[in-house]
């Protein structure tokens, strides 16, 4: 059991999880952000490293993700912030961020500083099922770390019933197929596809993100699945002036 | 195929899908279709058709006379650059659109850095009927202007990737975004050996048209099948892996494959990737890539467009680590001359990607009764303004 699945167990409804990318706008603020998140009352969070060519990013997690990289973040850099991470922060966290970077480190090194420094879970979109399974499972179990998979629309109910035996957190609903900060998209085929997925009583709670940015849109999201995911529009709120002092305010624009 | 992919979409450690799921039921469905679809008689029909009546295959296999004798051995040129848009890139877009047309495909995305690809996929399109977006970085579409406005001509759209360093790898990033926002209807071209399983080995097969004629035609100019050395320039690989492909399992053929570096290997402006790279994951691949500590992906520098790439195809990283091929790398400064060389003493203008290719046999030595072939992968005509410049004309 690490922290998401304690909090999965004792609440079942309108989870908000929140994205941001360290090192934006600035170093050193990493815990910080996440303190101020929790007390203004996130869930839990997920903590993006930077990379130089993040293929499911739309514009503002780019440009989050080059501001971060110019303002010097690495992943011993985010590790060095992390230290202070579980005497500030209670609540789950996750790493996101894509695979070059954890090569390099090394995976099971990645995984072992990730657990020490109590994070709860990764989310790697260009790490496949397959290499996942065969070559890297172990070292995230080991550690402690739920590694979420996506689901798209496309994904078809075979995929998603292997996912749901490989995840032991939740599973991560993509609202539409899309990169990030694109708008929630409610057609009848995506009512469908959320419908679709509700029925087939999956044994991991699912949790919808991409494209929620606000009350309506994550009210919505929640008619349908255990909570959701809020980045670009918070990741531009880190772009202005004042922004700790935003951050209450910003949370409970969304919970209401 | 000793050297080919296993059925997981690897080259010994190389290869694989590193890919978001939004991309997987696209991939997956071309993994599962693309060798059936490929190896349909149908399917060969019209491609070959293709290749010969609109392509104008067999490219010739040209006995270059004057450079025989400078460099002291037979001297082959496989003329890739008399095919119908200039460059080989042509062999692999038409593959690749009969592929999508099977497919069920309404919609084409490419990404290109010299424009060769992306003029090749906007021609096939034309051809087909079918609409067209290409991805260029907006340093490239500067640089190789007639391009941009060839494949406008064309009917393409040419969208410019002004995010991170503005070249081929952000071009290839803006495609991928593409194809996530677009799951159903659309077919990316990858126009070389990368990208996830099974674009490697795909455009691999496409591209081997190259070695297939060359032996045929070498047994006719030399009575043999099989060449002493076989010379091509890498950028992502596609045009070096058609013309290695055939000659792959034959181990008395020394394969070499030339790598640009730009202003130098250690100039710090160098797209030498054997040389500067380490293992990693681009663009769906494990492979080698020019990166940092951290595993950040470097920008390379070459003055050909084409080249100017950070990483290889995942097949040439294998052939790399287990020393099947040669890899070896040719500055900026040498590629010019190369290709003015060529054009002075063969009266053939190449590409820049070509002429790095040619430069290598500088380097080399060789015995009189040497066969060797150089893919002469493309015509110089999209890049007079950098020659022009260069020169000083
Ligand atoms: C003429 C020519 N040769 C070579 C290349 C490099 O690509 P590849 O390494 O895939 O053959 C290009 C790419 O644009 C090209 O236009």
């Amino acid at each position: 059991m690490n922290r998401l699945n304690q909090l999965f167990a004792s609440k079942k409804d309108n989870l908000l999880s929140i994205y941001y990318t360290a090192g934006y706008p600035a170093l050193n603020t990493t815990v910080a952000i996440a303190e101020a998140l929790e007390k203004a009352g996130a869930d839990f969070l997920e903590i993006g490293f930077p990379y130089s060519d993040p293929v499911a990013d739309g514009p503002t997690i780019q440009h989050s993700s080059e501001q971060a990289l110019i303002n010097g973040m690495t992943l011993n850099q985010l590790f060095e912030e992390l230290t202070e991470l579980r005497k500030r922060v209670t609540i789950p966290i996750l790493l996101m961020g894509y695979f070059n970077p954890i090569v390099q480190y090394g995976i099971e090194r990645f995984c072992k500083k990730a657990g020490e420094l109590g994070v709860d879970g990764v989310i790697v979109p260009d790490l496949p099922m397959y290499e996942y399974e065969e070559l890297y499972s172990s070292y995230f179990i080991d550690n402690n770390l739920s590694n979420i998979f996506l689901v798209t629309p496309q994904t078809s109910p075979e995929r998603i019933r292997k996912i749901d035996e490989l995840s032991n957190s939740f599973i991560y609903l993509l609202s539409s197929s899309s990169i990030t900060g694109g708008s929630l998209q409610l057609t009848a085929n995506i009512e469908d596809y959320y419908k679709r997925i509700k029925g087939m009583e999956l044994k991991n709670p699912a949790i919808i993100g991409f494209g929620i940015s606000d009350n309506a849109t994550f009210t919505k999201a929640c008619q349908y699945a255990n909570g959701a995911i809020v980045g670009s529009k918070f990741v531009k709120l880190l772009s202005e002036e004042g922004y700790m002092e935003k951050i209450p305010g910003f949370i409970k624009s969304i919970k209401q | 195929m000793k050297y080919g992919v296993n059925d997981h979409g690897y080259y010994g450690d190389f290869g694989g899908a590193y890919i978001p799921e939004m991309l997987y039921p696209n991939v997956e469905e071309l993994r599962q279709q693309y060798l059936t679809i490929i190896n349909d008689e149908g399917f060969k029909a019209e491609f070959n058709d293709l290749l010969k009546n609109y392509v104008g295959r067999p490219s010739p296999l040209y006995h270059a006379k004057r450079y025989s004798e400078k460099y002291g051995a037979n001297i082959f040129f496989k003329r890739e650059d008399l095919n119908h848009t200039g460059s080989h890139k042509i062999n692999n877009a038409i593959g690749q659109i009969l592929l999508a047309k099977r497919l069920g495909k309404k919609r084409i995305i490419a990404e290109t850095g010299a424009g060769q690809h992306g003029v090749a996929t906007a021609t096939v399109c034309a051809l087909m009927g079918i609409e067209c977006v290409v991805y260029m970085g907006e340093i490239d579409m500067a640089r190789q202007a007639p391009n941009v406005s060839r494949m406008k001509m064309l009917g393409a759209t040419v969208r410019p990737a002004s995010s991170g360093s503005k070249t081929l790898k952000d071009a290839t990033n803006e495609a991928l975004r593409d194809w996530i926002a677009n799951p159903v209807d659309t077919h990316y071209i990858i126009g070389s050996v990368v990208g996830p399983y099974p674009y490697p080995d795909m455009v691999a097969r496409f591209q081997s048209i190259i070695s297939e004629e060359t032996k045929k035609q070498l047994v006719e100019h030399t009575g043999k099948e099989l060449p002493e050395y076989v010379l091509a320039c890498v950028g992502g690989g596609s045009n070096a892996m058609g013309m290695f492909y055939h000659f792959l399992d034959d181990e008395q053929v020394k394969l070499v494959a030339i790598e640009a570096a730009g202003k130098g290997v250690d100039s710090g402006h160098s797209a030498a990737t054997t040389f500067l790279g380490h293992e990693g994951v681009l663009h769906g691949s494990r492979t080698i890539l020019m990166q940092t500590p951290d595993g950040q992906v470097v920008e390379p520098y070459s003055i050909s467009a084409g080249l100017d790439y950070p990483g290889i195809g995942p097949q040439h990283a294998h052939l790399y680590k287990i020393n099947r091929a040669q890899y070896v790398s040719v500055t900026d400064d040498e590629a010019m001359q190369a290709g003015l060389l060529c054009s002075q003493m063969e009266g053939i203008i190449p590409a820049i990607e070509s002429s790095h290719a040619l430069a290598q046999l500088e380097k080399m030595k060789f015995k009189s009764s040497d066969n060797v072939v150089i893919c002469l992968s493309g015509r110089g005509d999209k890049d007079l303004d950098t020659f022009i410049k260069y020169f000083n004309y």
